[in-house]
C-alpha cells in the first residue's frame, strides 16, 4: 500500500509538475517575446482543451463510457458563464472576481446538465450511450441556436424568438443573439487563470480517481457484475463520474468562450466533441498525462502548420489513422514489443 | 436400498431439503418453491432449501441442472417468477443484487469475475467498500477521515488477504495473477463485504488437487472463524463430500435428492442422474 | 391535406435515411463497428455523380452506376486499409479510425473540389410529379421511396435466400463460429463494407436530387441522422433501419411543419433518447441477457 500510495502520488505531482513548468517556459517565451503571435492567441485554448481532455478521460479512460457529446457541457458553461460575467458586470467590477463566479456558476450549471442527462443515459450500454451523448450534444447545440439572452436593469430577459422578443430597456444589452451566439463578451480570461484551472481540474480528478470513490468508479468498469455483487451502487458512481466531468468541462468552456469577443454555439459540435476524444485516446486511455500532453500537441500543431492550409487536416487525418492502426494492431503491436524488447534486455543485462 | 424415502421426495419437496445443523437457532437462508422461467422455458422449479447459521452447504448436479441460476436468483442477478427467499428472516423479494449484498449474501462466479485493472488489495477493498466509507468530497480534499480510513483499510485487505497466503500479491494487478489464485481472491473479496452467506460458485475448478485439497481446508477455516454460512456449488466430488455438511442434487432445474453425503453417494436417483439409467443397472449388477 | 402532404414528404426524406442506415446497420451487425466515416462516403458519391453527370455530360445512368462503382470500391479499399488491421482491437479505436477516415474523406473534397458550393443537379426528373387533389408528390419523392422499397426487398431477399447473405448473417451472429463452419469471414465483411458503401452511393444521388447543396461536410448531418435512425430501429436490424429511417424522417418534416424550423433536429434526438430510454436497444434491437 505504502508503495502504491507512492506511485499514484508520484504520478499526480508528475502531472502538477508538467503544467506548472509548461508555464514558466511559455510564461517566459511571451515575456521576452519569443512567441509567436498565433501561440500566444493559442495559449488559453490550449488550457481550455487541457481541461476538455482531462475530463472527457474520467468518463471514458476511469468510468468506461463513451460520451461523443461532452462538447455540449462545455458549450452549456461557455454561455453560462459568459452570460454571468456580462450579468455581473457592473456589480462586481473585479474582472478576477467575476471570472471566478463565472467559472463557479459556469461548472455548476454544467453539472446540472450532466445530472439531467446522465440519469437516464447511464442506464444505457456502449454503442447506445455513445449515440445517445451525441444526441444530447446536438440538442445543446440546436436549443442555444434558438436563445435570444439580454440584460438591463431589471435583470435577465430570456426568449427564444427574436432579440426584439426580449423588450430590453434602451440601456439594456442583448448578450446572446441566437445563431450568432453570444456577442460582446469581456475577454477577462487569462493565461494564468487557464493554468490555474487546469492545476485545479487535475486536482478534483487525480484525488478523485485514487479515493474509495475513484476505486469504485474503475471497479465498476472493469466488471459491472461484480461490482454490483460487492453491493456497489452502479448507478451513483458512474454519475459521480459523469457529473464531476461535465462540471469540469463546463469551466473549460467558460474559460474558453471568456477567451473571444464573440462564440457561436457552431463552436462546440459533434466535430469539438470528437477532437478532445482523439485526444484522450492518442494521449492514453485513463493516462492523464498523455491526455495533457496530446492536448497541447494537437492544439497547437495544426495552428503552426498553417503554412501547408490545405494539407494539414489530410496529413491529421493520415496521422491519426496510421497512428490508431499501429497502435492497436496486433502485429504491429509485436513488432514494437520486440523492439521494446531488445532494449529491455540490453537493460536488464547491463543490470547484471 | 435405504433410501427409497428420499427419491419419494422428488414429487414432495419438503422446505427442509439441507437438515440443519445448527438446531438451536433459525437458519440462515429459507427458500421455499423457488422457481424461474426464461420465455417458456423453465430453469429452475420448485426449488425449496434451508441453510443453518454455520454450516456448509452444497449443490451439485449435471451441467445446464440450473445450480448457476439459482445462486442468480439468490443474488437477485435474475428476479425469482416464483418463490420466497428469506434471509436471516427478512424477505429479500424487493431487494436487487446491491441490497442483497448490504443484506448479507456474497458470492463468487464461475467465470471469474475480478476487477483486472485494480491491484489484489484495491479489488479487496471495494469488497469493504460499503463497510469503511467516507465521503467523495473527503476524498477529493483529502480530510483527515480520507487518511484514517484508507489506513484502516489497508490493514484490514492485508488481513484477509492472509487467510490464503496471499499479502505478497497485495500490489499486482489482479488480472495478472495465475488462475487458482484468482478464485481465492475472488472468495476473499466476498468475504470482505462481510457476509452471513457466502456462496460460492465452482471454487475448485482449474485447481489441481494439491490447491483442491487447501482450498477445502480454507473454507473450513473461514466458516470456523467468520462463523458464516457456505453454500458452495462443485463439481469436485471429493470436495463436495469432504467438507459439505449437507448436499442437495439438482436436475433439470428441479431437486432430485437431498441429505448427508452417504445419503447422497447412495442415492439411485442421484447415480442415475450423473450417469443414466442404464449405467446404473449395470452397477447393480456389478455389486 | 398539408399534413399529409407533410407526412409524405417525411416518407420520402426518412427512405432515403433508411437507405444510409442500412448500410450503417449492415456494417455494425457484421463488423461491430460504428462507421463515422459512412456520410463521407455519400459525399463522395455526390461528388463523383455530379462530375460525371455535369461536367462529362454522362448520361444520367452512366453516372449513377460510376457513382455506385467507384463508391463500392472505396468501401472495400477502406476497409481493407483502415479497419481490416484493427479486427480484435477495442471498439474505441476502430471508432477513432472511421473518425479519421472521415477527416480524410472530408479534407481529400476539399482539395479536390474546394469548399465552394456546388448545385446538384436534379437526376431523377425525368420522373413528373404526381397531384391528387391539393397534394403533390414530387418525382424525386416517388423514386426515392420506390428505391428504398426495392432495396429492402432486395437485401431481405439477399440475406434470407443466397448462400452469400447466409454467411453474412452467420458473422454477424458469431463471427468464431462462423470460421470455424469454412465462412470466410474476411470476404464476407468486405462484402458487407462493398453493399453498403453502394447503398451509400444510391442514397446521395437521392438526397442531393432533393436538397441539392453540395460540399464536402454534406454527408455529415445525413449521416449522423441515419446512424440515428438505424439506432432508433435496433441496430443490426434490416427492418429496424427501414422503420427508424422512415420514423425519423417523418419526425423531421412534421417538427419543422408544426414546431420549429431550428430546433427539428433536437426534437428528432429528443425523441431517439425517448425511444432508447424505454426501449434501450432500439424499436426492433434484441434484448441482450449477459450471461453470469
Amino acid at each position: 500500500m505504502k508503495k502504491m500510495i507512492n506511485k499514484s502520488t508520484v504520478t499526480s505531482f508528475i502531472n502538477y509538475g508538467i503544467v506548472i513548468a509548461l508555464f514558466a517556459v511559455f510564461q517566459t517565451l511571451s515575456a521576452t517575446g519569443n512567441l509567436s503571435r498565433q501561440l500566444t492567441g493559442l495559449l488559453i485554448p490550449i488550457c481550455a482543451y487541457v481541461i476538455m481532455a482531462l475530463a472527457l478521460n474520467l468518463v471514458v479512460g476511469i468510468s468506461g463510457e463513451l460520451s461523443l457529446g461532452h462538447a455540449g457541457f462545455m458549450s452549456v458553461g461557455a454561455f453560462s458563464g459568459v452570460i454571468t460575467a456580462a450579468a455581473l458586470q457592473n456589480s462586481v467590477t473585479n474582472d478576477v472576481a467575476r471570472f471566478v463566479i463565472a467559472v463557479v456558476v459556469a461548472a455548476l450549471i454544467a453539472a446540472i446538465a450532466g445530472l439531467i442527462i446522465g440519469i437516464p443515459v447511464l442506464r444505457l450500454r456502449g454503442d447506445y450511450l455513445a449515440i445517445v451523448t451525441l444526441a444530447f450534444g446536438e440538442i445543446i447545440k440546436n436549443v442555444l441556436t434558438c436563445l435570444y439572452i439580454g440584460v438591463d436593469s431589471k435583470g435577465l430577459h430570456i426568449s427564444a424568438v427574436s432579440e426584439e422578443a426580449l423588450g430590453l430597456e434602451a440601456t439594456g444589452k442583448a448578450i446572446v443573439k441566437g445563431p450568432m451566439g453570444a456577442v460582446g463578451i469581456m475577454k477577462i480570461s487569462t493565461f494564468i487563470s487557464g493554468i490555474i484551472l487546469v492545476l485545479i481540474a487535475l486536482f478534483v480528478i487525480q484525488n478523485l480517481i485514487n479515493s474509495r470513490t475513484g476505486r469504485a468508479i474503475k471497479a465498476i468498469r472493469d466488471n459491472r457484475i461484480a461490482a454490483e455483487a460487492c453491493g456497489l451502487n452502479v448507478v451513483k458512481y458512474k454519475l459521480i463520474a459523469f457529473v464531476t466531468s461535465a462540471a469540469i468541462a463546463g469551466s473549460a468552456g467558460a474559460l474558453y468562450a471568456m477567451n473571444y469577443s464573440s462564440i457561436t454555439p457552431k463552436k462546440f459540435d459533434f466535430n469539438t466533441s470528437i477532437l478532445v476524444l482523439v485526444f484522450v485516446v492518442l494521449g492514453g486511455i485513463g493516462n492523464l498525462t498523455g491526455s495533457i500532453i496530446a492536448a497541447i500537441v494537437l492544439v497547437a500543431l495544426p495552428e503552426l502548420l498553417r503554412e501547408f492550409s490545405d494539407y494539414r487536416m489530410l496529413v491529421y487525418a493520415v496521422v491519426l489513422i496510421l497512428v490508431m492502426i499501429i497502435s492497436n494492431n496486433q502485429k504491429t503491436r509485436a513488432f514494437i514489443g520486440k523492439i521494446f524488447g531488445v532494449f529491455k534486455k540490453k537493460k536488464e543485462g547491463e543490470d547484471n | 436400498m435405504a433410501n427409497k424415502e428420499e427419491v419419494k421426495l422428488v414429487s414432495v419437496p419438503s422446505p427442509n431439503l439441507i437438515p440443519e445443523r445448527d438446531v438451536n437457532s433459525s437458519p440462515i437462508l429459507e427458500v421455499s418453491h423457488l422457481g424461474i422461467d426464461f420465455g417458456g422455458l423453465t430453469a429452475v422449479e420448485d426449488f425449496n432449501m434451508a441453510i443453518g447459521r454455520t454450516e456448509i452447504g452444497g449443490l451439485i448436479g449435471p451441467n445446464g441442472a440450473g445450480k448457476t441460476t439459482i445462486f442468480n436468483l439468490l443474488t437477485k442477478v435474475y428476479q425469482p417468477t416464483r418463490g420466497t427467499i428469506m434471509l436471516d428472516g427478512l424477505d429479500t423479494a424487493n431487494m436487487n443484487t446491491i441490497q442483497v449484498n448490504k443484506a448479507g449474501i456474497a458470492r463468487t462466479f464461475q467465470n471469474i469475475r475480478l476487477f483486472d485493472k485494480l491491484t489484489v488489495e484495491e479489488n479487496v477493498k471495494i469488497g469493504l467498500h460499503n463497510q469503511m466509507g467516507y465521503s467523495a468530497a473527503t476524498g477529493v480534499f483529502r480530510l483527515p477521515k480520507y487518511w484514517k480510513t484508507e489506513k484502516a483499510m489497508h490493514e484490514k485487505a492485508l488481513e484477509l488477504l492472509s487467510i490464503f497466503n496471499m499479502q505478497d500479491m497485495a500490489n499486482f494487478a489482479a488480472g495478472s495473477l495465475p488462475y487458482g489464485a484468482q478464485r481465492r481472491l475472488e472468495i476473499v473479496r466476498a468475504l470482505a463485504t462481510n457476509p452471513k452467506l457466502l456462496l460460492l460458485d465452482e471454487p475448485a475448478a482449474g485447481m489441481n488437487p494439491s490447491e483442491t485439497a487447501e482450498l477445502m481446508e480454507n473454507i473450513r477455516k473461514i466458516r470456523d472463524e467468520f462463523k458464516i454460512a457456505i453454500l458452495l456449488i462443485e463439481h469436485d466430488m471429493n470436495l463436495v463430500m469432504g467438507i459439505c455438511e449437507a448436499i442437495a442434487v439438482l436436475n433439470f432445474g428441479k431437486v432430485i435428492a437431498k441429505g448427508t453425503p452417504t445419503q447422497i453417494q447412495n442415492n439411485p436417483a442421484v447415480i442415475e442422474a450423473y450417469l443414466g439409467k442404464q449405467a446404473q443397472e449395470e452397477l447393480k449388477k456389478e455389486v | 391535406m398539408a399534413f399529409i402532404q407533410n407526412l409524405i414528404n417525411g416518407i420520402g426524406l426518412g427512405s432515403v435515411y433508411a437507405i444510409i442506415a442500412l448500410g450503417y446497420t449492415m456494417v455494425y451487425g457484421i463488423a461491430k463497428m460504428l462507421n463515422f466515416a459512412h456520410g463521407d462516403i455519400i459525399m463522395i458519391g455526390g461528388y463523383v455523380a455530379f462530375c460525371t453527370y455535369t461536367y462529362l455530360g454522362w448520361p444520367v445512368v452512366a453516372a449513377i452506376v460510376a457513382s455506385i462503382i467507384i463508391c463500392t470500391l472505396l468501401g472495400i479499399t477502406v476497409e481493407f486499409l483502415a479497419y481490416k488491421p484493427l479486427r480484435g482491437a477495442t471498439s474505441l479505436a476502430v471508432l477513432i479510425t472511421a473518425i479519421g477516415v472521415s477527416y480524410f474523406l472530408q479534407n481529400i473534397a476539399l482539395i479536390i473540389w474546394t469548399s465552394n458550393t456546388k448545385s446538384f443537379p436534379n437526376m431523377v426528373s425525368f420522373m413528373p410529379s404526381v397531384s391528387i387533389g391539393d397534394i403533390t408528390i414530387s418525382g424525386t419523392t416517388i423514386i426515392t421511396i420506390f428505391a428504398c422499397i426495392l432495396i429492402m426487398v432486395g437485401l431481405t431477399t439477399f440475406t434470407s435466400k443466397t448462400k452469400l447473405g447466409k454467411a453474412m448473417r452467420a458473422v454477424s451472429e458469431d463471427r468464431g463460429a462462423a470460421e470455424l463452419m469454412g465462412i470466410n469471414v474476411n470476404v464476407t465483411i468486405s462484402l458487407t463494407f462493398a453493399i453498403g458503401s453502394g447503398l451509400a452511393a444510391i442514397a446521395a444521388i437521392l438526397f442531393l436530387s432533393a436538397y441539392p447543396t453540395l460540399i464536402p461536410t454534406t454527408g455529415s448531418m445525413p449521416g449522423i441522422k441515419a446512424f440515428t435512425a438505424a439506432v432508433f430501429g435496433g441496430i443490426g436490424s434490416i427492418p429496424g433501419a427501414l422503420i427508424g429511417g422512415i420514423l425519423l424522417g417523418v419526425i423531421e418534416i412534421l417538427a419543422k411543419a408544426y414546431i420549429s424550423t431550428q430546433l427539428s433536429d433536437a426534437i428528432v434526438f429528443a425523441v431517439l433518447i425517448i425511444v432508447l430510454i424505454f426501449k434501450p436497444t432500439g424499436l426492433l434491437g434484441k434484448k441482450i441477457r449477459e450471461k453470469v
